[in-house]
């Protein structure tokens, strides 16, 4: 690893100030799980990194049943998937947060961290953004928010400009409008050969809504490793908009996300697998975010 | 058996904890990367980007400029090739004229800090030409294939070839008529295996420290290598023959080792780290990235098979034949050989026909994998008994049962069968907890598996020198890799009479104990034992004579009997009161012993797997595993669990998710341990075992070698597991997903 | 390189000072710096958890974080397991359960084992499996590591039968 410089700072201000200074060459640094590793492979040679996990603002988890839920960008995936409320609230979440690494991953890797550094594999993406979830930045000019689900450009590239720091990542009540008998489940799926730490060869996220009638009033449906970004199908869910939860349903759907997903061939999966996959896995989410919906285990 | 009814042995068969086992749990135990000597410096291997180029030129004086450098070397360091034998090993250790492999050292450099000599390493200039590389067996036997070696021609029955040609070497086994088997067959089955090249996955990476003394000293410098290695003596011999130094002024040290499995027979950081510490005059060290361990030490050979064998409608094979192309990477060396044991190996074969071709490749020049070459040639022929299991509406390990082997069958590939286990396997497995079990549920099947793998015998070496309190110093040359330190000493202690706590062992270093070969094929607890059984009984033989003298008494009075020496009514010492009389006087007893066992005795195992497949994603999981080995005789019964269940695993791995990928530029793709997988905790079920103990004839209490049989029956079993859930027949090694949806005709391949 | 930070942080119950450069990660500071080679590198990318360690108790991949990032923390290796009155249960537990073979990968997983049964004292062997599957072993196929977790908990929570 080539050498750098390194900051501890304890303010968003502190830590901006050091990120747009362009003679530093500065990268923030949270779980180092994706970032140290790329580095050790000379993929690119920082000259400091800007460790933000001393930052009280990106170390918080907060959740609120009308506000939603607001997650630090420092905080590691186990803290996340520990928290009671978030386990509650969005088991969809935590389906993605509790598979990205193992035991000690989980104690360093973020989800701010998954999503800046944007891996068409990240699983945790698919998850927040049919969630609805949004990113808020802090830059030299200001904060912002944007879309999750606008946030990855290309493979390791997103939105953030020169100078900008994730700080946080906000996910909506799970309950999407006021009517009081409205349900939602989601669900997010990968396929990786192993048990346990591989990327993801696909994977896919569901969130579903149910009427009082039983009928679905929205859905999202998103995709990993099958494109060069995580994918929103946005008409895979509008497809199920209207439509009563069932299986011809939901097979309906993955076939429109299977039609929308872009996937190449690599050592971790041929492409037509991966189509496949998409079908497979796309049909198993909706099924299990309809089980949450009503308030049941998923079965897989 | 007798065994049951009178417990034969005191020590031997006990569970006993290892001796290196605190050491181990306390991060005491220090292993090749933890060597440190003063004022040592660091060493970095340049290696090649590219799987086929002539070096053009090369130009290190950018490197030797840099500050913190202390030396740098190339091939040009090394005395010249005198056979092609030698200018191979010379070259894998510094490419010359042609890099062969991504990964191929080019250069090596020594500086004050890691980070320095790799910068320097970048520094150093190469221009290549780049070749069209081949990384496939049957791509790289093509008329229009790159040649990797102009001057090789194929070796063959036939003498050599008359073209150059990647098929190094071309053997035949041929026994009966196999077209007459044929014609006399009911039901003929013939399939075609591909199978990936694997690696070992030790966790520990190769690492090496070279030191010289002073080149005034009498010894005309002489030079240390604490290293991680199978063998100390098979690193000291590799490094004199390359360095061309005398035996006697190379000291190797052994480190504890942190798994090998046969990828630490070979030496490749020793000969780079003396050249280097010679120049630099300093201690060097060099640990090798876990990147270059896949890339640039030996794995296991991938393989194609086409098999086909015959049986008749009761149940009897009538002929087999087999073709094998193994690639052997940048040179040539392949375990076709041992694969082509392993093919038919359990069973009588009338008439058969085994081709095995051993073929260069641009990959890292393949070493040794626990049962080298075995696994995926079972993999094929089991899959083929199992089919005309199948068509014959026979019990799997009945039609096996029906074709075993016996004591004096004549093996297909010459030779005939010793002492065999086989059958008595195959019945303890019939009446298993776990194939005896129903396995009901969809997507779910039952497979077996069977093998025969001989063990090695070799030369070995054990010393005993008996204290004055009567504790025993037991000094061995064989490397202990997983706890033959705790079975080679539990049978001195047996031979002995001695409870196991009075015997201290230790492995030795080059200068202080007698020869060994590598610890590998299955050979340490065997034949290393042998030594020390044989070192032992000298021992009491000393020690009776010393009593006799004592007691003045003759020889022949003086009886030995559990830690007593006794002779007549009266006369009496324990084994303690004798070593404190003698090492008090008149000198100390020891004794060492030097062995070759030449026997080669197979052992045998049958695998039971239970898997369930998604048949949506491909997904093979394992439900139950059973492993039904013959061991002769279990020295220490946890650790025979331990090998059984480890190489099984590592079988597991083999089966379904391990294997190299490389690129159309030759270039590996998955060269960590992210994206090369080898089985987590998560991908294993508990894992039985079933001992048999046929004991082998030609060791003292019957011990056979347990290590690697384990790791082949399990790509058959899981395969024939596969075909009984979803109906297909994998024919290839990883079986992946994404083969098994091809094969179910649920994706496009 | 001149850029090296002062480090202080407490290692297995002592207070410790270092120096290091920033791109020194702790596996490197732990081995190199202060001599604790019981903490292995087997992958230095965070796949196969040979570097495992505690860090203010949480079960971390040493090579994964930085030297410079453990000022004023607290780190346990291996070497912090046994104290003066003998070897911890968890490692008296693998020796008896016989539950490692090379023993390289031994002391992650013994550290990984350490982080399961403080915080879930009575893991099943499931929960065992998943904890431990960063934790790569090549020897003993697992079946003996998870055992030998069985009876860590069991010494730890005082419900194994009294040895006979």
């Amino acid at each position: 690893m080539q050498p750098f410089a390194y900051q501890a700072p304890t303010s968003v201000g502190e830590a901006v100030a050091l990120l747009a200074d362009p003679e530093r060459g500065a990268r923030p640094f949270a779980g180092g799980t994706d970032l140290l590793v790329q580095m050790r492979r000379g993929l690119f040679a920082p000259g400091m990194l800007v460790d933000v996990k001393r930052i009280p603002e990106l170390n918080r988890i907060a959740f609120d049943p009308t506000e939603g839920l607001t997650i630090g960008a420092a905080v590691c995936c186990a803290w996340l998937c520990e928290h009671p409320a978030v386990r509650q609230q969005y088991p969809g979440l935590v389906d993605a947060a509790s598979i990205i690494g193992g035991a000690a991953i989980q104690r360093r890797a973020t989800l701010g961290g998954n999503l800046c550094n944007a891996a068409p594999s990240g699983d945790s993406i698919p998850a927040m953004i049919v969630l609805g979830a949004s990113a808020t930045l802090a830059g030299p000019k200001g904060t912002r928010t944007v879309p999750v689900a606008d946030f990855c450009a290309a493979p390791g590239k997103t939105v953030l400009r020169p100078g900008e720091l994730l700080i946080s990542l906000h996910v909506p009540p799970p309950a999407p409008n006021s009517a009081a008998r409205t349900r939602s489940g989601a669900r997010y799926l990968r396929f990786i050969p192993r048990g346990e730490m591989d990327i993801a060869v696909a994977g896919a996220g569901a969130w579903l809504a149910l009427g009082d009638d039983g009928v679905i009033t929205d859905a999202r449906i998103a995709l990993s490793a099958v494109a060069p970004t995580p994918l929103f199908v946005e008409a895979a869910g509008a497809a199920l908009i209207g439509q009563s939860p069932t299986e011809a349903a939901f097979a309906a759907a993955a076939a429109i996300a299977q039609e929308a997903a872009r996937p190449i061939s690599d050592v971790r999966g041929t492409a037509a697998q991966r189509r496949h996959l998409v079908g497979v896995l796309t049909r198993r989410a909706l099924h299990g975010a309809y089980q949450r919906a009503k308030g049941e285990a998923c079965d897989d | 058996m007798n065994a049951q009814e009178q417990k034969p042995f005191a020590v031997v068969g006990e569970r006993l904890p290892r001796y290196d086992g605190a050491d181990k749990v306390t991060g005491k135990a220090i292993f090749g990367p933890d060597v440190a000597l003063p004022g040592m410096c660091y060493g970095f291997i340049l290696r090649s980007p590219h799987a086929h180029a002539r070096i053009l030129s090369s130009d290190t004086s950018r490197a030797e400029a840099l500050p913190g450098v202390y030396a740098v070397v190339t091939a040009a360091d090394l005395p010249p090739a005198e056979s092609a034998d030698h200018r191979y090993a010379r070259d894998n250790t510094f490419a010359s004229d042609k890099v062969l492999y991504v990964g191929h050292a080019v250069a090596a450099v020594a500086a004050r800090t890691p980070a320095i000599a790799e910068q320097a390493a970048r520094l150093i200039a190469v221009e290549y030409d780049v070749l069209p590389a081949v990384t496939d067996v049957l791509a790289a036997m093509r008329d229009d294939a790159p040649i990797l070696h102009d001057d090789m021609r194929t070796h063959s029955l036939a003498g050599h070839g008359d073209k150059p040609s990647n098929v190094a070497s071309h053997f035949q086994h041929l026994k009966g008529d196999p077209a007459r088997g044929f014609a006399e067959a009911d039901v003929i089955v013939e399939r075609e295996f591909h199978t990936a090249t694997v690696h070992q996955g030790y966790i520990e990476s190769h690492a090496t420290v070279a030191t010289w003394s002073d080149d005034g000293a009498p010894s005309n410098g002489a030079l240390t290598i604490y290293t991680t290695t199978q063998g100390s003596f098979s690193v000291r011999d590799h490094v004199v023959w390359l360095l061309d130094l005398p035996m006697s002024n190379v000291r190797v040290v052994p480190t504890e080792v942190g798994g090998a499995f046969g990828g630490k027979n070979t030496s490749y950081l020793d000969v780079p780290a003396a050249l280097l510490a010679r120049k630099a005059r300093r201690p060097v060290k060099i640990t090798m990235p876990r990147p270059d361990v896949f890339l640039a030490t030996g794995p296991s050979s991938g393989a194609v098979f086409r098999v086909k064998m015959g049986a008749t409608r009761d149940g009897r094979i009538t002929a087999a034949q087999a073709e094998l192309y193994y690639a052997a990477g940048a040179y040539p060396g392949s375990p076709v050989g041992s694969g082509a044991n392993v093919m038919f190996g359990p069973y009588v074969i009338p008439n058969g026909q085994i081709d095995g071709y051993d073929v260069v490749t641009n990959g890292p020049r393949v070493s040794s994998y626990r049962a080298p070459g075995g696994t995926p040639a079972n993999f094929a022929a089991e899959t083929l008994i199992d089919e005309l299991a199948e068509k014959l509406g026979l019990d799997p390990l009945e039609f096996r049962l029906r074709n075993h082997a016996r004591e004096g069958d004549e093996r297909l590939d010459g030779g005939t069968h010793g002492h065999i286990g086989g059958i008595e396997v195959l019945q303890a497995a019939q009446t298993c907890a776990h194939y005896t079990a129903p396995l009901t549920g969809p997507n779910r099947g039952r497979g077996v598996a069977h093998t025969a793998w001989g063990n090695w015998g070799g030369r070995s070496s054990c010393a005993l020198n008996v204290n004055g309190d009567g504790t025993v110093n037991l000094v061995t040359s064989s490397v202990d890799l997983s706890g033959t330190r705790t079975t080679i000493a539990m049978q001195a202690a047996e031979a002995l009479q001695l409870p196991p706590e009075r015997i201290k062992p230790s492995v030795g270093d080059t200068d202080n104990t007698g020869y060994a070969d590598v610890s590998a094929g299955s050979r340490t607890t065997y034949a290393t034992g042998i030594a020390a059984i044989q070192a032992a009984e000298d021992v009491i033989a000393q020690m009776r004579a010393r009593a006799a003298a004592l007691w003045d008494v003759p020889v022949e009075s003086v009886a030995y009997a559990r830690g007593v020496f006794a002779s007549g009514a009266d006369l009496r010492f324990t084994f303690a009161e004798l070593a404190e009389q003698v090492t008090g006087s008149g000198g100390s007893v020891g004794s060492i012993a030097n062995v070759d066992v030449a026997e080669w005795g197979a052992g045998f195992s049958t695998h039971i797997a239970d898997v369930e497949v998604d048949p949506e994603t491909g997904k093979v999981t394992l439900l139950r595993y059973t492993v039904v080995q013959d061991v002769g005789q279990a020295v220490n019964p946890a650790m025979v669990e331990g090998q059984m269940q480890g190489g099984a695993t590592q079988g597991i791995g083999w089966a379904l998710y391990e294997g190299y990928a490389y690129n159309e530029k030759g270039q590996m793709l998955n060269a960590n341990f992210l994206d090369y997988k080898i089985p987590t905790a998560l991908d294993v079920p508990l894992i039985e075992t079933v001992i048999v103990e046929v004991p082998y004839p030609q060791h003292p209490y019957g011990v056979r070698g347990v290590g690697e049989p384990p790791i082949v029956p399990p790509p058959g079993a899981i395969a024939n597991a596969i075909y009984r859930a979803a109906g297909i027949r994998p024919d290839h090694l990883p079986m992946t997903p994404a083969h098994l949806l091809e094969k179910l005709g649920v994706i496009e391949s | 390189m001149t850029n090296k930070t002062l480090v202080s942080a407490t290692v297995n119950n002592e207070p410790v000072e270092f120096l290091c450069e920033p791109q020194q990660s702790l596996l490197e500071c732990l081995r190199d710096i202060l001599g604790l080679t019981g903490t292995k590198e087997g992958c230095n990318d965070g796949n196969c958890g040979a570097c495992s360690v505690l860090l203010d108790g949480q079960l971390v991949n040493s090579c994964l974080v930085l030297g410079v990032e453990i000022e004023g923390r607290a780190i346990t290796t291996v070497e912090g397991l046994a104290d003066w009155r003998g070897l911890h249960p968890i490692q008296q537990a693998f020796l008896e359960a016989d539950g490692f073979q090379c023993g390289f990968c031994t002391p992650g997983i013994l550290i990984a084992t350490k982080a399961l049964l403080d915080r879930k004292p009575n893991p099943t062997e499931a929960d065992i499996r998943a904890w431990l599957s960063g934790n790569l072993c090549r020897c003993t196929g697992y079946d003996k590591i998870v055992r030998a977790v069985q009876v860590a908990a069991c010494h730890l929570n005082n419900t194994c039968e009294v040895d006979a």
